[in-house]
């Protein structure tokens, strides 16, 4: 069974995350690069599935030339080779955009299941797994917390608000993995030594036989029209609990039309 | 902390870090956050160390003789090796203690000296931590001068009959296989001792105040009735044993700045933050002064670390500059820690802050594989070509 996983490479949420003025794109020079957290989980269970059931895991990630130190990480915790679409064409793509991208990609390999983080800590939309089944018309079992593989069936545990539900399709199939479904590893020495010779296949939008003329930012379905930093926290309010506290923060609550 | 850790590398030293290296490094150092930090105070406080568990998630990572090739190993280079020590040794001397003992002294020994059997046999458990391995070389009676060691083995027939004593070994009483030095008739020789072989016992050593998170025993062979095989073939003479000194002492260069990296970022945090007469102490000219010597001297220290693993990685290195390393770094990093304990006044003689542990930790650096005075004596035979000491 061939896995692909979609890897995308993100600023690290503990940094100081900022948009660039200039086109209210991501800045993704102020703040180191790093997998998204997400992504790592659905690393995780691909390696998992390939030790249960053999076959190869392919790394496919779209973003700029610097997402390479992601996909050496991805690489070294023991996936087998990559695929990186990288393109200037592609800055400030919009979710669909990157849908698309994605599904053409996945044209270039051999698969039967694709997995992806639930959500990019970016962007935070969680609708990318969701189009890549749309553009490509293959099944999707979103929010999984567990997968379970029989021959051409896959089934998953799907998060619900009051438990899960247990879902299932054939493959072809894209999933999208929530953080309870395992404990990603760390890389191990060994891995981390293998991975600069394993391939990292670098494709364009060309030859993906994409028109770089309908992509990137003036052609994104979605715009940043304006954005403001987020004003500094206020000092917090301190209530004294004088035999009164609970009145107090029922006052509070109420002042504030919360109950 | 990251942030710290980032106003301490004046030299940008960080920038300068290869990518494999950088994941490398990366990665050890969030396998020590996640999973040695939040317990070595409890390790250290207690003296107690689980050192098998720990093993085989060292071994998991690849960690356990890193830098040797074959064999299970992840055959990484020196200053990969270098690397991973700073990032264990800023959580605890004693865990690098565990990692240099298993990796340069016991698997390095088995590696460089041992026959194709022993090499099989061992290192593949040794590098996945399924098996431990210790290094007996000092004994009550001989510390620098391991020269005049009493421990003794004689011929019986095909076998070796090992009678005598190691003091002061590290992973001594967890140790599946202990690689002993002993006299023959024909000079010293290498001894695998596995654990449980009639005759040898081992003792902790307890009340210590220093390296408390690092198993220490004594070790005792009483007769130890041995087969032809448990010699090291290739080991001839006290050189065998010294080389491997050499190897981990190498370890001890970089894993020393990982200390005093750690101790002087928990310092530069806490002086931004205690506040006395209206300000932060760090704004105080005489703070300023120590914090600045102290940044200055680890960055000389790290400097020296990497011209080192420099050298080593090509081959050059030769024996009296791994001495100039440990003589330079474990000397800086114990003053860089006693004078950051300084700043955090009553709360820097507590476990809370590492800087002191780290400081009394360090003392048992200053002494084991070789002493600062047997290296200052060492370059001192370098400069002038007269041996003072022996
Ligand atoms: C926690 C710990 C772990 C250890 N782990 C190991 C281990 O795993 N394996 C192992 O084999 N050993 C180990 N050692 C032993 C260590 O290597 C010795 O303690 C060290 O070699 C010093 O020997 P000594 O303690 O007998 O001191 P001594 O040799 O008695 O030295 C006492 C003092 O005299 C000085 N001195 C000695 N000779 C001279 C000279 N010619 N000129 C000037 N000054 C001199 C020394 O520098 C020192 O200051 C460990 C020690 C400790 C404390």
């Amino acid at each position: 069974m061939n896995i692909v996983v979609l890897v995308k490479q993100v600023p690290d949420t503990e940094g100081d995350r900022k948009l660039d003025p200039s086109d209210r794109t991501i800045d993704r020079t102020s703040v180191d690069p790093v997998i998204n957290y997400i992504d790592e989980f659905a690393i995780e269970e691909a390696l998992r599935l390939k030790e249960e059931h053999g076959g190869d895991v392919t790394i496919l990630t779209v973003g700029p030339e610097q997402a390479t130190v992601s996909i050496r990480k991805a690489l070294s915790m023991g996936a087998d080779k990559a695929v990186h679409v990288c393109d200037e064409a592609l800055h400030g793509a919009c979710a669909i955009q990157t849908a698309t991208v994605i599904a053409k990609a996945l044209g270039t390999v051999e698969w039967d299941v694709a997995i992806a983080g639930s959500e990019a800590t970016d962007s935070r939309m969680s609708v990318v797994p969701a189009l890549v089944s749309e553009v490509l018309g293959a099944p999707q079992l979103s929010q999984a917390r567990k997968v379970s593989v029989d021959g051409s069936t896959v089934t998953i545990e799907r998060v619900t608000e009051t438990g899960f539900d247990r879902v299932q399709a054939p493959t072809p199939v894209v999933i999208s993995v929530v953080e309870k479904i395992n404990e990603p590893r760390y890389p191990s020495f060994k891995g981390i030594m293998a991975a600069k010779n394993k391939p990292i296949e670098v494709l364009d939008t060309a030859a993906l036989g994409l028109d770089a003329g309908t992509l990137g930012l003036v052609n994104a379905s979605t715009a940043v029209v304006s954005f403001e930093v987020a004003p500094p926290r206020a000092a917090g309010q301190v209530v004294k609990d004088e035999g009164d506290g609970g009145v107090k923060i029922a006052d509070y609550l109420a002042s504030k039309k919360l109950v | 902390m990251t942030d710290a850790l980032d106003r301490l590398d004046l030299l940008e030293l960080d920038a300068d870090l290869e990518e494999e290296n950088r994941l490398l490094r990366d990665t050890v150092r969030k396998f020590a956050d996640d999973r040695l930090r939040p317990n070595i105070r409890d390790w250290f406080e207690a003296g107690e160390l689980p050192a098998r568990e720990l093993a085989e998630e060292f071994g998991a990572l690849g960690v356990l003789g890193m830098h040797l090739e074959g064999y299970g190993c992840s055959g990484a280079s020196s200053t990969q090796y270098g690397i991973v020590c700073a990032e264990i040794e800023a959580v605890d001397s004693g865990l690098r203690s565990l990692v240099s003992v298993q990796g340069s002294l016991a698997m390095y020994a088995i590696r460089a000296f041992g026959s194709e059997e022993q090499r099989q046999r061992w290192l593949p458990p040794m590098a996945a931590g399924r098996a431990l391995g210790c290094f007996g070389l000092t004994e009550p009676d001989a510390g620098s001068d391991p020269g005049s060691m009493r421990t003794y083995a004689r011929r019986d027939g095909e076998d070796w009959i090992l009678h005598g004593s190691k003091m002061w070994i590290t992973n001594g009483s967890v140790a599946d296989v202990a690689v002993v030095w002993a006299r023959t008739d024909d000079g010293v020789q290498g001894f695998l001792v596995e654990r449980g072989t009639a005759g040898f016992t081992t003792t902790d050593v307890h009340h210590k105040l220093s390296l408390r998170a690092s198993v220490t025993s004594q070790l005792s062979f009483d007769d130890v009735r041995l087969p032809s095989d448990a010699v090291l073939p290739s080991a001839e003479g006290l050189r065998a044993a010294l080389s491997c000194l050499t190897e981990a002492r190498f370890g001890i260069v970089w894993g020393v700045t990982g200390a005093a990296r750690d101790a002087l970022a928990a310092t530069l945090d806490y002086a931004g933050t205690r506040t006395q007469f209206g300000r932060p102490i760090a704004g105080f000219q005489l703070t300023q002064r120590k914090l600045a010597e102290l940044a200055v001297s680890l960055g000389q220290s790290q400097l020296v670390a990497r011209r080192l693993g420099q050298l080593k990685d090509s081959g050059r290195i030769r024996p009296h500059q791994v001495s100039f390393g440990k003589f330079a770094n474990v000397k800086a990093a114990l003053e860089i820690c006693r004078e950051a304990r300084s700043i955090l006044g009553g709360s820097g003689i507590t476990t809370e802050y590492p800087v002191l542990r780290h400081a009394v930790n360090l003392e048992t650096v200053f002494t084991y594989e070789g002493t600062h005075e047997v290296h200052t004596l060492v370059l001192g035979a370098q400069l002038t070509g007269l041996d003072a000491y022996r």
